[in-house]
C-alpha cells in the first residue's frame, strides 16, 4: 500500500532529516510512527503527501509520489492534522465535510449521502450543522476525522490525533481509530494510544529507522525506547521487565 | 475577552445571522446581490442637494430589517467603526458651499449643510444595504453568486480566502496580544517599541497557519476552484425579486414621495 524506497530528505544541505529510509506498509495495517522530537516523523508524512520533495521513491498503491501524480495519490490518502483548527476552515461541520467530495467532482446528492453515512458511523449526527468555532476540542477532532472519511481514502494518516484532548475525548478518538478499516499511519508521542490502535510500530531516530516490528515488542522494550529518548507507555510503567 | 477575541466573535456572528431562515435569507444570493447593487447605484444617483428625494430610500432597508428579523441595532453596532468615516466624508461641505438654499423656520440652511447630510445619508443607506446582504447571505453563497454572475474565479477565490484568513490572522493576533499583556501588566495597548517585532511575528505566524490551511485544502482535492457548499437553484421567486425591487427603487427615485406626502398634509 505504502512504500518508502531509500528516501532521504534535508531542509538544509548538511543537516539531513531522513537518511535512506525504506519501509513498506501493507493494506489494512495500522502502523505507529514514533520517535523523539526532530526524529523525522512529520517529514515522513509531508513526503508521503507530496508536501515536500526528497530523494528516493515513495509509492502509494504502486503510484509514485511525484508532482504530476499528486491528485491521484492524495485521493488515496486522508490526512488528519494535529491542529484541527487548521483542518476545519469552512463555517460549519457539514460544509467542511462536503469540501473534499465536491472537489472530487461528486454530485451534491452523492456527497450528501457520504456526509450522512460518515456522521452516522461516527455517531456525530448532532454536529452536522454546528459551527466549527462553537464546538469543543474533542468534537472538532472527531469532525476533522469525519471530513477525511467523507473522501473515502484507502489509507488514513494522523498527526498526533489525541494531543490536547481530555481523557474522555481521547478515549472516543482512540475507539474511533480502532474501528476504521483503512490502512493507518499514526504519528504520536502518546505511546499508550499507539499501543491501543497499532499492530506495528516504526521507531525513528535521527532520520533513520531504529526499530520496526510488532507494537507489543517495541513498546515493551524499555531499553530500546530510552536509548531513543523515549519512555515506556504510561500503562506499562511500574511493570517488571 | 480581549478586543481581538471580540472581533473573532463578531465575524462568526455574521455567519450565524446569515444562517437565518427568513424569506430574505431564502432568496437566491445572486438575486440579493444584484438587487443590492441596483439599490446602491440608485441611492448614489441622487443629486447632492436632493435630500428630500433621498430620504424615502430608507424604506427599503427598513422593509428588509422587518422581513429578515435582523435587529437594526445589530447593524449599527457592527458598523460602528466604519460609520463615522462615512459620515465624515461631507464634513467640510458647509465651509465651501455657503449659498443659502432654504429657510427652515427662519433658520437659513446652506447648500453645504444639505449636501453634507445627503452624502451622509447616502453612505449610511449603502452601508445598511451591504450589511443586510452580508447578514442574510453566507460568504460561500455570495461567492457562488459572484461565480454565477461570471466574476473571474481568481477574484472570487481571493475574496473568500481573504475572509477566511482574516479570522486566522485575528486569532493569532488575539493569542499574541494576550501573551503580551500577561507580561506587561497595567500597560494599555502595545508599546511602540514592540510594534515592529509584533507585526513581524504576526505575519510569520499567520503565514504558517495559512500554509497549513492551504495544505489541508490541497489534500482534500482543492485545485483553484471552490465548490460552494451552500448552493441552490435559481427559482421563479428569485427571478421576480430583482425586477420587483428594481421597479420599487425606480419609483422611489422618480416619484417625489416626500413632496407628495407633504403637499397632501398641507392641503
Amino acid at each position: 500500500m505504502i512504500e518508502f524506497q531509500h528516501v532521504s530528505f534535508a531542509y538544509e544541505k548538511d543537516r539531513p532529516v531522513l537518511q535512506d529510509l525504506s519501509f513498506r506498509i501493507e493494506k489494512g495495517e495500522a502502523v505507529g510512527l514514533i520517535g523523539a522530537n526532530g526524529a523525522g516523523k512529520s517529514t515522513v508524512m509531508k513526503l508521503l503527501l507530496g508536501l515536500a520533495e526528497g530523494e528516493g521513491r515513495i509509492l502509494v498503491e504502486g503510484t509514485e509520489v511525484r508532482r504530476d501524480s499528486l491528485p491521484v495519490v492524495r485521493r488515496k490518502l486522508g490526512f488528519v492534522l494535529q491542529n484541527s483548527d487548521n483542518q476545519m476552515f469552512m463555517p460549519t461541520v457539514y460544509e467542511d465535510m462536503l469540501f473534499g467530495p465536491l472537489n472530487y467532482k461528486l454530485s451534491r446528492e452523492e456527497a450528501d449521502a457520504r456526509v450522512d453515512a460518515v456522521l452516522e458511523k461516527l455517531h456525530l449526527e448532532d454536529l452536522k450543522h454546528r459551527y466549527n468555532h462553537k464546538i469543543s476540542g474533542g468534537e472538532k477532532r472527531m469532525a476533522a476525522i469525519a471530513t477525511v472519511l467523507t473522501m473515502e481514502p484507502e489509507a488514513i494518516l494522523m498527526d498526533e490525533p489525541t494531543s490536547a484532548l481530555d481523557p474522555y475525548n481521547r478515549r472516543i478518538v482512540i475507539n474511533t481509530i480502532r474501528e476504521l478499516e483503512q490502512t493507518k499511519l499514526i504519528t504520536s508521542h502518546d505511546l499508550d494510544m499507539i499501543l491501543d490502535t497499532c499492530d506495528r510500530v516504526i521507531l525513528l531516530s535521527e532520520g533513520c529507522i531504529a526499530a520496526d516490528g510488532p507494537a507489543r515488542e517495541i513498546l515493551y522494550d524499555r531499553m530500546l525506547l530510552e536509548r531513543n529518548r523515549m519512555e515506556l507507555p504510561l500503562s506499562l510503567m511500574g511493570r517488571s521487565d | 475577552m480581549n478586543k481581538m477575541q471580540r472581533a473573532i466573535r463578531e465575524l462568526s456572528e455574521m455567519d450565524e445571522l446569515a444562517a437565518g431562515s427568513s424569506l430574505i435569507h431564502a432568496l437566491h444570493p445572486a438575486a440579493k446581490l444584484v438587487t443590492t447593487v441596483v439599490y446602491i447605484l440608485v441611492t448614489l444617483s441622487f443629486d447632492k442637494y436632493d435630500l428630500g428625494g433621498l430620504v424615502p430610500m430608507l424604506l427599503w432597508p427598513v422593509l428588509l430589517f422587518q422581513v429578515s428579523g435582523i435587529e437594526v441595532k445589530a447593524c449599527f453596532y457592527k458598523l460602528r467603526i466604519v460609520l463615522p468615516l462615512v459620515m465624515a466624508v461631507g464634513l467640510f461641505n458647509p465651509f465651501f458651499d455657503k449659498a443659502i438654499l432654504l429657510q427652515l423656520g427662519g433658520l437659513p440652511v446652506s447648500g453645504g449643510v444639505i449636501s453634507m447630510l445627503t452624502l451622509m445619508l447616502k453612505g449610511v443607506f449603502c452601508l445598511m444595504a451591504s450589511f443586510l446582504l452580508m447578514a442574510t447571505t453566507s460568504i460561500d453563497s455570495l461567492c457562488a453568486a459572484l461565480r454565477k454572475l461570471h466574476v473571474p474565479k481568481l477574484i472570487v477565490t481571493l475574496l473568500l480566502l481573504t475572509y477566511r484568513y482574516v479570522g486566522v490572522m485575528t486569532e493569532e493576533l488575539a493569542v499574541m496580544t494576550d501573551a503580551y499583556h500577561l507580561r506587561a501588566p497595567g500597560q494599555k495597548g502595545i508599546h511602540i517599541s514592540a510594534w515592529g517585532s509584533f507585526l513581524g511575528q504576526l505575519l510569520l505566524r499567520s503565514m504558517d497557519r495559512a500554509q497549513e490551511l492551504y495544505s489541508s485544502m490541497m489534500l482534500r482535492g482543492y485545485c483553484q476552484e471552490f465548490y460552494y457548499a451552500d448552493y441552490r437553484a435559481f427559482r421563479l421567486g428569485d427571478a421576480l425579486y430583482v425586477p420587483a425591487s428594481s421597479t420599487a427603487f425606480f419609483l422611489l427615485r422618480t416619484v417625489r414621495i416626500a413632496e407628495l406626502l407633504g403637499s397632501t398634509i398641507v392641503r
